[in-house]
């Protein structure tokens, strides 16, 4: 039967269409789940990783090193200062030219690496090697490189964080000790804080989200909160330690100002990896940070005594002063690489291997990530440093549970928490409510 | 006899239509491949789930009714994106016709104030923003301590959701040079014989830019005007960098950022595509937005060019 022309245009159009969509579909990559390559043949690995600075450049570059020595038929080509955009686009590329392994500073797309199959399963590979990753990494860290038992990426280094002080101002106010409780803690800021004009000469502490490290994150972890119950669903209104904490800071928020004042006096602030960062410049007496801000104080020249301590606990937690965040680095294999096996050696020695763990955390002032490591007697140990590497071994010390959708649930709770404390909600458990409602939609869409 | 005289006629047309696809085959081998295909393409993924690193699934209209339901960023962007394209827009065309009008109008040192006009235009986006973000920092920005030396009110610009966008228009009325040249060129071929008639009439200033200058200058207005819209339609950079930087975020281990500080003013619907794409692996949702930029960009574009007709008739 003759077509028409309207047949014939309707014909060809959705042949086009379903042209278009079979290119779209086949375009799209395919990870590979088996590892066959042979670890002892001569191979080059693309190794691509977050850090930056020289000093931290040159760790790697020891590290690479001593790894190459150990196995001669594996040649690393690492590439530095890789943002984590960057390392997503060329994970989804694939191809010659994308990183066999990747080392990220976002633990929080540890789900959506892991959900998406961006990384391979690293739990054949340790079994392979005969690694019990329960006897070689604390639990926590486990807990924030793994999602729904698919482990895709190990801890490099940790990152505890706690308080670190200016005990010269301390001394100056009279104050003896590091606060312990909550209470405690906004005495110490109240009695730090300097008001000059309607600004400050120094606050205690800078208490508002966008406070470099006081996240809204960092600070729950003293309340030992639980962000998802045991359905899956998100738990911040159940849990009474999110509206605990929330009330908590924003009062501490009033007590020092409050938020319009405090939000002024942070846009004088330095950047926070600078010379300039306000801890260094007297700005503020007390920061929440990570065990990184001492050393970087001393390598900034400051006049003034620093002291590191756990951040205070909640009044009726006392018992568990000492606990803290953790977080970290990751390091993962390439889903789509074709040399996992010999990816798995570098990953194996970068993770595990005491004296490869100890020496970068000693050249990059970070915790360790593994328990053997963390007792090295090869590790160098200030005493502001053995503050975090305590945090880091706390019990109680906890982290953010990875998620099919990354981090977003974070930011939802962060955003709630910035509404929080700037005075936009009148009824917080309500607000926590309708939170775990986005949430739960955010994640339902992720899976 | 019907039909001898008409089939050399219809291989003639063959031929020639044969030649004119011949010709356009570079344009069309481009549309189709950097439009159409992209375009049709998007249009596939807004109906999946698709990570970028699985095969995408088919999940119906689950993303569309994200987007407009759930997705608590969509309407802040939507209304950043419309604020930006209205006033932002207007305010570039009329400050740089404004300019183009003072600097065609001064006798001396014209090369001068022409360059000093233009210089900023040429800074990189990125530059230009940590520039104004330095200026008008709240704290310790030269702007705020000139106005607080007058004894006016110091704005918290950047990180005060009511300034944000005021702030970013500021930012671009400062690299508002390419408007300018184009409006000079406009303003100096209007014929000075209209102005001297007119002014033979007894037509004051005013009567003369309303009755002569618009008229004359009405299709590069409308140029100008669409190519803001467009630009507007696209702004990322510059709203992303003042947010990330008054915010105070730079992002250590395990720290996220979220464009649109403060308070999602400076979200815009470029941003959301990237975040939905690129961080966090929803292509299809981005897809989503992806095509309501789009539809958006071709509706402000098909207005503009409706009344365009209107602008020309009115020039001629």
């Amino acid at each position: 039967m003759p077509r028409t022309g309207r047949t014939a245009r309707l014909t060809t159009a959705t042949a086009l269409l379903a042209a278009i969509s079979a290119l779209a579909t086949a375009c799209t990559g395919q990870s590979a789940d088996t590892a066959s390559d042979d670890p002892k043949a001569d191979v080059t690995l693309n190794f691509w990783h977050g850090w930056s600075a020289p000093s931290e450049a040159k760790a790697i570059e020891d590290n690479i090193a001593r790894f190459e020595k150990a196995h001669p038929n594996i040649k690393v080509k690492v590439t530095g200062n890789m943002t984590d955009d960057k390392i997503n686009q060329a994970l989804r590329a694939g191809g010659d030219k994308a990183p066999d392994v990747v080392s990220s500073f976002t633990t929080d797309s540890v789900g959506k690496f892991c959900n998406s199959r961006a990384f391979a399963d690293l739990n054949p590979f340790l079994e392979k090697s005969g690694v019990d990753k329960t006897k070689v990494f604390p639990k926590t860290l486990l807990e924030y490189t793994e999602f729904n038992g698919n482990q895709c990426t190990l801890p490099l280094l940790n990152d505890a964080y706690g308080l670190v002080y200016n005990k010269t101002a301390f001394a100056a106010a009279g104050i003896t000790e590091p606060p312990k409780t909550w209470s405690q803690f906004v005495e110490v800021a109240q009695k730090l804080t300097r008001p000059k004009g309607d600004s400050y000469e120094q606050v205690g502490l800078m208490p508002t989200f966008h406070g470099y490290e006081t996240t809204p994150m960092r600070l729950a972890a003293q309340w030992s909160p639980t962000y998802f119950g045991a359905d899956g669903s998100s738990n911040l209104a159940a849990d009474p330690a999110f509206a605990k904490m929330l009330t908590a800071q924003k009062d501490l928020v009033e007590k020092l100002g409050g938020y319009e004042k405090l939000e002024r006096f942070r846009n004088t602030f330095g950047d926070e990896w600078g010379a300039e960062h306000p801890f260094h410049t007297g700005q503020v007496a007390m920061q929440i940070d990570g065990e990184w801000r001492a050393p970087m104080a001393k390598e900034a020249g400051v006049t003034f005594e620093i002291g590191t301590a756990p951040l205070p606990v909640p009044d009726e937690q006392a018992a568990d002063y000492g606990k803290g965040y953790l977080s970290g680095t990751i390091m993962g294999i390439a889903a789509g690489s074709a040399k996992q096996n010999a990816a798995w050696e570098l990953v194996k020695y970068m993770t595990t291997d005491t004296e490869a763990v100890v020496a970068f955390a000693n050249a990059i002032h970070n915790v360790p990530s593994t328990l053997a490591a963390l007792e090295s007697p090869d590790l160098r140990v200030t005493p502001e440093f053995k503050t975090f590497l305590d945090i880091a071994r706390h019990p109680k010390s906890s982290t953010t549970p990875a998620k099919a959708d990354g981090g977003t649930y974070q930011l939802t709770f962060q955003d709630f928490a910035y509404a929080v404390e700037k005075g936009d909600v009148t009824d917080i458990p309500a607000g926590l409510a309708r939170t775990d409602q986005q949430i739960d939609t955010d994640i339902a869409k992720a899976k | 006899m019907p039909g001898t005289g008409t089939r050399p006629l219809r291989s003639k047309q063959r031929r020639s239509a044969l030649r004119t696809a011949a010709f356009m085959s570079p344009w069309l081998i481009g549309f189709s491949v950097f439009f159409v295909y992209p375009l049709l393409s998007t249009l596939y993924f807004s109906f999946t789930q698709y990570d970028g690193f699985r095969q995408p699934s088919f999940n119906g209209v689950d993303n569309w009714s994200y987007v407009f339901s759930d997705y608590p960023l969509f309407w802040p962007a939507m209304r950043n994106t419309l604020w930006l394209v209205l006033v932002m827009v207007t305010c570039r065309v009329a400050f740089g016709l404004g300019i183009g009008l003072l600097i065609t109008k001064i006798k001396t040192a014209t090369g001068v104030f022409r360059t000093l006009f233009y210089l900023p235009y040429l800074a990189p986006p990125v530059a230009a923003t940590l520039a104004f973000v330095f200026l008008l920092n709240p704290g310790t920005g030269p702007v705020n301590t000139l106005l607080d030396a007058v004894g006016l009110p110091t704005p918290g610009w950047f990180t005060d959701a009511d300034w944000s966008k005021p702030a970013l228009t500021a930012l671009a009325l400062w690299g508002v040079g390419d408007l300018m040249v184009i409006f000079m060129a406009a303003l100096l071929d209007v014929p000075k014989e209209q102005y001297e008639a007119a002014e033979l009439d007894g037509a004051g200033a005013w009567a003369r830019f309303r009755h002569i200058t618009l008229p004359n200058i009405s299709p590069i207005i409308m140029f100008a005007v669409v190519t803001g819209v467009i630009q507007a339609m696209q702004y990322y950079a510059q709203p992303l960098v003042a947010g990330k930087v008054a915010a105070g975020v730079i992002g250590g281990s395990g720290q996220q950022f979220e464009p649109g500080y403060p308070d999602k003013s400076t979200l815009t619907l470029p941003q959301l595509v990237y975040n939905l794409g690129f961080q966090r692996f929803d292509y299809g949702t981005a897809c989503v937005v992806a095509l309501v930029l789009f539809a958006l960009s071709m509706a402000f574009t098909a207005l503009l060019m409706r009344r365009r007709g209107g602008l020309i008739g009115a020039g001629g």
